[in-house]
């Protein structure tokens, strides 16, 4: 706050005029962290516990960056975005990372001038209905009233899928998901829709979960995962291979609990990885040599942090399916760490 | 004595700030200077920052495809639609909640204020609860409390299905009150009910003319003739004996249960109900207080002296207190309509598509364009507020009491 | 005959009024059955009350304060209310994310808001207008923690600049435009060479210094009335300029003020909250970037000082003609006369209106929510949000309602005793 007011009243005498084009890794480590931008409250994602403390997927994911550029995973301000105001508070530099299950797109990575880093779940969208309704698949939903989040890539593909299939609905405009479930509840809509993983949160926390189900048609793709702002190259890259890393931890095996016993391991990748070997290759992208170290170490590999989210202890008890290692039958698929 | 022109100063820089002969020039040339300069520096930061982030100013996503659905509108859209033409739908939302609204808020105004007035200590206790409660809770906790009211104490239209249902339509079955929305029934415009409202704007005109004929006639002779009977069957008779004339050219279209909803008839959605009620509900509040204060600032002279010219104290407020108090009524008013407008931006929490839904809500989402989304809003409400700004003027100009 | 005459030397004492007149009974027969239609009016009102306090009282009298979530209290008793949920939260409502072992300090700068509000308002004690005017400091310092130089060294700047002032006026008779040109070049000159080595000077020699709390971390009331106050606060000298610029002469200065007025009394505050939180930092330099919460304060303050405007234009209109005569009479010039006369008593009469663009600017603070702001009925939506609490509605509504009731109630019997104070001081 004293720094922010020197600096308007700076800003109004006219005295930084010139085109400030300071790297984002400069002014973070400049700051002291990161500033993420997550969402303002989604099961299994991101959310608020009693104490005031941020967790859940994405939170997760932020928290591995802050740990590979600060060793420290608490060093990350989160901002809390409604989805109508998500990408102007990342073009605006409000935050600089934006780990809101996002939906990676063609218009939002041309259009919003924005740069997606890779996919942390790849989810689809689906329904959710009542048992008692008695709908066995989507094309059973014609006419019905559907809640509806707006500003989401959901909006449109609801609009598609309905005029492809010949069927009307009516749309429940609503803020966010947690307004959506209460329309639903209250029988204002007949089904909700959203991704998938959402649901399935949703769902599970419900008092009488068996009363409601997922409707089987997942009717479109939606990977989710970072982005940055358009121009500056290191910081998407610093962001896509740290999210990597947790990919590359997984599939070698490596958790936060046994990293250390890879200290003397024999597969030399894993030593560029953790920086444990001579090569320092994060200092090309100007990070500390035991950046993916310290983040592994701290947040834990990605089925650690799925586990931890969204998975069976978490409650949620999502499947892992296709967000799974290559060699688990899933489709992640990091580039090698060379 | 000395003849001879007086000395003439010479012109010094001082005097630009220091001879008040220069200095209100002065002063205007560096307030102009000032302004200009924060202009053009704002004007400045906002190219340099644009440039910086690729993006440009350009209004052509007006007429890109939308590609997302509107529940309520009042002109035909589809998700093909452009966007500029769900920026027109979102406008018409928002006058017909500001309209409607008005309408409801200034009669549910009056009737608070004049209650708020009458001897009747407990009527005039519970009207005070009323404005005070209304006034002193922000406009969007009311939104959202109506609206969960709405939602919680209806029932959902499968309510209506089933040999014992839970829940019927109302009034000789025709209409049906459900937690999405009301169903009316709708008119049918048959053959020749073109003439039937031919019948009716002319009866309205002919209540018209036959009032001013009275009132002239009540100013010339003193002669009274039962104005109110013969406006009412002026209103009803002829249009009535068309009807049944023409054979019944009107019908109704019932709403009946089909699938998860309703279908046909005039679909009013819940969102439009709660907002529409929670913004004249509010508005109310503020206007019983400004009839109230209006009715409070006529002396009380004037009731004291009508009363003893033997008129009767429902005749004294009509002929007496209200035309003076209109006058200090009306401009508070028209501005309490105004903010009404204005409150209707904050449609989005209930999910009804005004402007702000739809062309700085969606539109700016989807496209990424909020300068110019947000300058085409302001725009747009600015104008409407100028608009009522000018009614307000013209009315204190005409209303002024000449050679005050 | 015997005289049978009577005369009364004495007075009877008087007899009480009859039943049916006096007390109770007499005033119930005045105000609520005096005639049919005001008995027709008083039992439908009664039998209204009792149908809404009827489902009402039971509801919220035998509220569950202490389950610990809502499934706990739908397993014990789903007929009442739940109140737990503030029993739980009402911190968070209140404070938002504050660090609760430094809750003393929000509430202290909330008693001594009312202590700098005191001389304002009442003339026993204007005379400590100056704890008033270092208020803001104060409360910045208590607040947002860190060092208290940073807040001294920004009043040392306006205090150095009124010196230049002063001196440039009375040692060096400079004329008033000129000692304004040096009031601030000092202003300048102390800002960007003396402050930073001042404040780094008193933090080695001195350090006082709390803790730092991000102004992410404010939510709840905390957030609702630092926003309200701070609007109203920075408004008011702006407000003033504002309102004397439309009354000005010099047209250029009219247009600009009326153009300026009219452009922000006409759009809503949702679109200029929607400004702040997305088109405001195009508006500044490449680079600079502020917190949202000094965003929303900065297009706050533009609003509520064109609405402050228009009241104390108000308040210049109803000042009879003959002050500013009698000042021109005196010789004051435009600024003695302002400073001397006019704006007091036109700041007198205008206070009940300020006190009520206040209120309204109160309720307004409850639109940063749309902007995902934490106030109040953000945070129902966070709470709501949390597993344990999904589903609740009615008692977080309930319990926000009714602190904004209390607060802006309140706010509005002051100003209406100020009123009626003013007119017995003035008429």
């Amino acid at each position: 706050m004293k720094k922010s007011l020197f600096l308007s009243v700076a800003a109004i005498l006219g005295l930084t005029a010139g085109v400030a084009a300071a790297g984002t890794l400069d002014d973070t480590i400049a700051r002291g962290h990161v500033k993420c931008g997550v969402s303002t409250g989604s099961p299994g994602f991101s959310g608020v516990d009693d104490s005031g403390k941020n967790v859940g997927f994405d939170v997760d994911y932020c928290r591995a960056l802050a740990s590979a550029i600060f060793n420290d995973p608490m060093a990350v301000k989160f901002t809390p975005l409604s989805s109508s105001v998500r990408f102007t508070a990342l073009a605006s530099g409000e935050v600089d990372i934006l780990a809101r299950n996002t939906t990676w797109t063609y218009s939002r990575d041309t259009d919003l001038k924005q740069t997606f880093l890779g996919v942390t779940y790849y989810d689809g969208q689906g329904f959710m209905v009542k048992t008692a309704l008695g709908a066995n698949s989507t094309l059973d939903l014609d006419g019905a009233t559907i809640c509806i989040q707006v500003g989401t890539t959901t909006e449109l593909n609801l609009a598609d899928y309905f005029k492809a299939n010949d069927m009307s609905y009516e749309p429940l405009p609503t803020a966010d998901n947690s307004e959506s479930k209460q329309q639903y509840m209250a029988d204002a809509c007949d089904a909700y829709t959203t991704d998938a993983s959402a649901l399935h949160g949703t769902r599970i926390n419900m008092e009488v979960p068996g009363d409601h189900m997922v409707l089987p048609e997942i009717v479109s793709k939606e990977p989710l995962g970072p982005l940055v702002r358009h121009g500056d190259d290191q910081w998407a890259d610093i962001g896509r291979w740290v999210l990597n890393a947790l990919v590359i931890a997984e599939e070698k095996g490596i958790t936060a609990a046994n990293i250390d016993s890879f200290a003397d391991t024999k597969d030399a990748e894993i030593h560029r990885l953790l920086g444990t070997g001579d090569d320092n290759m994060m200092a090309m992208m100007g990070m500390p040599k035991a950046g993916m170290y310290n983040a592994i170490k701290h947040v834990g590999n990605y089925g650690e942090i799925f586990e931890r989210n969204l998975g069976a202890s978490s409650g949620i008890n999502i499947e892992r399916g296709v967000n799974n290692s290559w060699t688990n039958g899933g489709i992640l698929y990091s580039p090698p760490f060379r | 004595m000395s003849s001879g022109k007086l000395p003439v100063e010479r012109f010094r820089l001082g005097m630009l700030l220091g001879d008040t002969r220069y200095r209100s020039t002065t002063v205007q040339v560096i307030a102009f200077i000032i302004f200009v300069a924060v202009v053009f520096w704002l004007v400045d930061n906002t190219v340099k920052n644009l440039a910086l982030l690729g993006k440009d100013v350009d209004f052509s996503f007006l007429w890109m495809r939308a590609g997302y659905d509107i529940n309520q509108r009042l002109i035909p859209y589809t998700n093909d639609s452009t966007h500029g033409r769900a920026a027109l739908v979102g406008i018409l939302n928002t006058l017909l909640v500001a309209f409607i609204g008005c309408i409801i808020a200034t009669i549910i105004g009056v009737f608070v204020g004049i209650l708020r007035l009458s001897k009747n200590w407990i009527v005039a206790k519970l009207m005070a609860v009323y404005i005070e409660g209304f006034r002193n809770i922000p406009v969007l906790l009311w939104i959202v409390m109506i609206f969960a009211l709405l939602t919680e104490f209806t029932p959902a239209p499968k309510a209506f299905r089933g040999a014992n249902p839970e829940a019927s339509m109302i009034w000789f079955e025709s209409t049906a009150i459900t937690n999405r929305g009301t169903y009316f029934p709708s008119p049918i415009w048959g053959d020749g009910s073109i003439y039937l409202i031919l019948t009716f704007l002319i009866s309205l005109i002919a209540i018209f003319f036959f009032r001013r004929y009275a009132k002239a006639l009540q100013e010339e002779t003193g002669k009274g003739l039962p104005k109110f009977w013969i406006s009412f069957g002026l209103l009803l008779i002829p249009s009535i004996l068309i009807y049944f004339f023409l054979g019944a050219p009107v019908t109704l279209e019932y709403p009946y249960l089909k699938g998860f909803n309703f279908k046909d008839g005039i679909y009013i959605r819940n969102s439009l109900i709660a907002l529409t009620l929670a913004l004249s509900l509010y508005t109310s509040a503020f206007i019983g207080e400004i009839v109230r204060s209006g009715i409070l600032a006529i002396s009380k002279g004037q009731t004291e002296a009508a009363s003893s010219l033997g008129l009767r104290p429902g005749r004294i407020m009509s002929l007496i207190i209200l035309p003076q108090a209109l006058r200090v009524i009306v401009p508070p008013m028209i501005s309490n309509y105004l903010n009404l407008t204005k409150n209707s931006s904050l449609a989005i929490a209930v999910g009804y598509m005004d402007v702000r839904g739809t062309l700085g809500g969606i539109t700016l989402n989807q496209t990424g364009r909020e300068l110019e989304a947000m300058l085409l809003l302001m725009g747009f409400y600015l104008c409407v507020s100028l608009l009522v700004s000018a009614i307000i003027n013209y009315f204190n100009r005409s209303f002024q009491i000449k050679g005050l | 005959m015997a005289n049978i005459s009577f005369v009364r030397e004495k007075s009877i004492p008087q007899l009480p009024p009859p039943i049916s007149e006096s007390n109770t009974i007499g005033w119930v027969r005045k105000n609520l059955f005096s005639n049919w239609l005001s008995t027709l009016l008083t039992i439908l009102s009664l039998y209204f009350v009792y149908i809404c306090l009827r489902d009402f009282i039971p509801w919220a009298y035998g509220g569950i304060w202490s389950a610990g979530s809502l499934r706990e209290c739908l397993d014990t008793n789903p007929d009442v209310a739940c109140f737990s949920v503030i029993g739980a939260r009402w911190k968070q409502l209140l404070f938002g994310f504050y660090p609760s072992e430094e809750y003393w300090r929000p509430i202290l700068t909330f008693i001594l808001l009312f202590v700098s509000v005191t001389p304002i308002f009442s003339q026993r004690f204007a005379k400590y207008f100056w704890f008033s005017l270092i208020y803001p400091g104060i409360a910045i310092w208590l607040l947002w923690g860190g060092s208290i130089w940073p807040v001294c060294s920004i009043y040392l700047t306006f205090v150095f600049s009124g010196l230049g002032f002063y001196i440039a006026k009375n040692q060096f008779k400079l004329s008033s435009g000129m000692s304004l040109m040096v009031a601030i070049i000092s202003l300048i000159v102390f800002y960007l060479f003396i402050a930073n080595p001042f404040v780094a000077l008193f933090g080695y020699i001195l350090p006082i210094n709390l803790v730092v709390v991000e102004s992410s971390q404010f939510g709840g009331f905390l957030l609702s009335m630092i926003v309200g106050f701070s609007g109203i606060a920075a408004s008011f000298p702006i407000g003033v300029l504002l309102a004397l610029g439309r009354q000005s002469d010099l047209p250029l200065v009219k247009m600009i003020c009326v153009g300026f007025i009219e452009f922000i009394r006409g759009v809503p505050l949702i679109t200029l909250l929607f400004v702040a939180s997305v088109l405001l930092n195009y508006f500044l330099p490449p680079g600079t970037s502020f917190d949202i919460i000094v965003r929303v304060i900065i297009m706050v303050t533009i609003f509520s000082a064109a609405y402050m405007a228009e009241v104390i234009r108000g308040g210049l209109a109803a000042l009879p003609v003959g002050q500013h005569e009698a000042s021109a009479a005196l010789g004051l010039s435009y600024w003695q006369s302002q400073r001397l006369i006019i704006m007091p008593q036109a700041l007198k009469i205008s206070i009940p209106g300020i006190v009520n663009t206040f209120i309204g600017l109160f309720k307004d603070t409850t639109l940063v929510s749309i902007i995902s702001l934490l106030d109040p009925v953000g945070l129902a939506s966070l709470i709501r949000a949390d597993q344990k609490w999904n589903g609740i509605y009615w008692e977080l509504y309930v319990a926000i309602g009714l602190m904004f009731f209390v607060c802006c109630f309140g706010m509005s019997q002051y100003s209406q005793y100020l009123e009626r104070k003013l007119k017995t001081d003035n008429s």
